[in-house]
């Protein structure tokens, strides 16, 4: 069984975000890293190739400026070879011009039963690119999937809904969103991150994937920023330390709200 | 200068339209000078009374069978597009909305602007507004291009309010085919129980979160407090991607936005994803043992303390209240 995962490398989480001043879009440069939401698309396939009994693992990424840190994480965690996609035409580019790059990806890289991604990345979270991947691809997809298995050509999965969930299924080729948590990543061993330097990345642009400039970037955005501005602060009222009796502030302040 | 037909697509709840859309409805109204809804599943009949309420003048309907919904939803909306050329389609931040509009995306080659909390114009072309970095930054960002244009809005973002319109004329739309997408089909629902009023229409919502120590302390200080206030319980990611609690709680980013009277914070520390969910509550109280929390810039009653002295308190205080 060969599987696709779909696997964002972006600034990490834990430092502040910056929009840049000219074109308002989120500071991508310098080193990125493997978005935790991916690293459980990556495990999901690592497992469901072990079960299947072989197939390969392939990442497509699309980042700027050749960046391969996280996907060199996501080597190390298992995964055979990745194809990269990054060239200046891609600046800017809107949900839809990426999942016109990532499908065109997922046609490179050839015999493909499945494709994962996660239901929405950290950075950007449109949350619509894995079902723009699929009609793209002209295949059925799965979302938002907590729990999958693989069997009989089919992909069965749990998809979470307002409710509780949902028991879906369709025939492979598909597209598959995980949720977080849906497994637990695996920690790269020190012989992953030794054997993930040696592994074949696919470097590709824009063109060699036959898609036009104007399809992709600003150009196939077709949406401009017109204005940022700060959200009026919320002021923090008052704090106290429990000395046994906090709770009588509390229920005094629902009393005032006419809660109680 | 307004739009002339803005159409929702319309999702429900049991019998009657989700709140999401009547929300939708009502922004609608002010947009355009028609308003007309898509509405995927069989009991289009049902919910015309109330559509119609919030100013739908028509629904298009389509049963999907099994199949997942937002693959007709896409399927039909493609179809109809053609004929009928509304000027902006409007989708809730939902499960299936979003499925509906993805593959909508494609079809037509239209971008789509997501997470929106605000909508508004700019002569014929739709602004969206989004919070970014927690809520802390607001970005409008205008569509371009060729109409229609293709917009998803969180819940809550809006409030819904009846216009006092006639019932939705119900408008069934011919077979739809969506290809190899329709092989995707549903074979079980299943419901995880829920007392007391729903997570996103609760006046007072008590939520978890990692503070609360173990999976066990949920019950008897978080849905106690909740139930006693006649609220909802949430929680935050970090006891949801444990497996204490189903996601159906969880408030936030990838949650459900909540605008209570009072949202009550437990162990919560107020990560900005968490924040993003629950800061448009009108009143906020915390209790959190580290007086450097995060969750302590929002709330208008920060207690530091332990949960586990705390509440227990204050579920005995207000058991004596009655
Ligand atoms: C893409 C993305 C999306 C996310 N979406 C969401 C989302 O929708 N919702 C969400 O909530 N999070 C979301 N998160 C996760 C978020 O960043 C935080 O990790 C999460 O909110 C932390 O949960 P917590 O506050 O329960 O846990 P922690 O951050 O671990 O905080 C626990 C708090 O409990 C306090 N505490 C400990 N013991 C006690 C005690 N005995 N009494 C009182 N206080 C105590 C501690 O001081 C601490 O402040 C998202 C993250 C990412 C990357
Ligand atoms: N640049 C990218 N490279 C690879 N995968 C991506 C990229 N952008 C989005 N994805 C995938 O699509 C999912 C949803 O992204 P988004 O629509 O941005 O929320 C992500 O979690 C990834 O799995």
């Amino acid at each position: 069984m060969n599987i696709v995962v779909c696997v964002k490398q972006i600034p990490d989480p834990a430092t502040p975000g910056e929009l840049d001043p000219e074109s308002h879009t989120l500071k991508r440069e310098g080193k990125l890293i493997l978005d935790e939401s991916d690293s459980y698309g990556v495990e999901m396939a690592l497992q469901l190739a072990d079960k299947a009994g072989g197939g390969e693992v392939t990442l497509v990424s699309m980042a700027p400026n050749n960046e391969v840190s996280g996907l060199r994480t996501a080597l190390a965690m298992g995964a055979a070879k990745a194809i990269l996609i990054s060239d200046d035409a891609l600046r800017g580019s809107d949900a839809l011009s990426t999942a016109k790059v990532l499908a065109k990806a997922v046609e490179r890289a050839g015999d493909v039963d499945l494709v994962l991604t996660a239901t929405e990345s950290t950075d950007g979270y449109s949350g619509t690119i894995p079902e723009q991947i699929a009609e793209l691809l002209g295949w059925p997809s799965l979302t938002f999937a907590k729990h999958i298995e693989i069997g009989d050509g089919k992909a069965t999965i749990q998809r979470q809904t307002e409710a509780g969930y949902d028991v879906v299924e369709a025939s492979l080729p598909a597209v598959v969103s995980v949720t977080a948590g849906v497994v637990e990543p695996r920690y790269p061993s020190f012989k992953g991150i030794m054997a993930a330097k040696n592994k074949p990345v696919d470097e590709v642009k824009v063109a060699d994937l036959g898609l036009g400039a104007d399809q992709v970037g600003w150009a196939g955005a077709r949406q401009k920023i017109v204005d940022v501005r700060a959200a009026p602060a919320r002021e923090a009222g008052e704090k106290i330390e429990d000395e046994g009796d906090a709770h009588e502030k509390i229920v005094a302040f629902l009393e005032q709200l006419k809660v109680i | 200068m307004g739009l002339s037909k803005v159409w929702v697509y319309a999702e429900a709840d049991g019998d009657k339209p989700a709140t999401s859309t009547l929300e939708l409805l009502t922004k609608a109204r002010e947009l355009g000078d028609a308003v007309e809804c898509v509405f995927v599943g069989a009991n289009a009949d049902a919910l015309a009374g109330a559509l119609g309420e919030h100013g739908a003048t028509k629904v298009h309907t389509v049963d999907n069978g099994d199949v997942l919904a937002g693959v007709i939803g896409a399927a039909a909306l493609a179809k109809l597009v053609e004929a009928e050329q509304p000027d902006l389609v409007l989708f809730a931040q939902t499960y299936d909305g979003r499925d509906a509009l993805g593959r909508l995306s494609v079809k037509l080659d239209r971008p789509v602007l997501t997470n929106g909390v605000d909508l508004k114009l700019d002569g014929d072309k739709p602004i969206v507004g989004t919070a970014i970095f927690g809520g802390n930054t607001l970005v409008d960002t205008e569509l371009e291009g060729e109409k229609p244009y293709l917009a998803a809005i969180r819940p809550k973002s809006f409030a819904a309010e009846p216009s006092g319109g006639a019932a939705a004329a119900v408008v069934a739309v011919e077979a739809v085919d969506a290809g190899r997408a329709a092989e995707a089909k549903v074979l079980e629902r299943h419901v995880e129980e829920r007392e007391g009023p729903k997570l996103e229409e609760a006046p007072v919502v008590v939520s978890g979160g990692r503070g609360l120590g173990s999976a066990e302390a949920y019950e008897p200080l978080v849905e106690e407090l909740a139930k006693l206030l006649k609220g909802a319980s949430g929680a935050s990611r970090a006891i949801v991607d444990a497996g204490w609690v189903p996601y159906a709680k969880q408030v936030g980013q990838t949650g459900k936005t909540v605008k209570p009277k009072v949202y009550v914070a437990l162990g919560i520390s107020g990560a900005t994803q968490h924040l993003v969910g629950m800061k448009g509550s009108d009143n906020i109280v915390a209790i959190n043992k580290d007086s450097e929390a995060p969750i302590f810039s929002v709330a208008d009653l920060g207690v530091v303390g332990d949960v586990h002295k705390v509440v227990p308190k204050l579920i005995e205080a207000l058991k004596a209240h009655g």
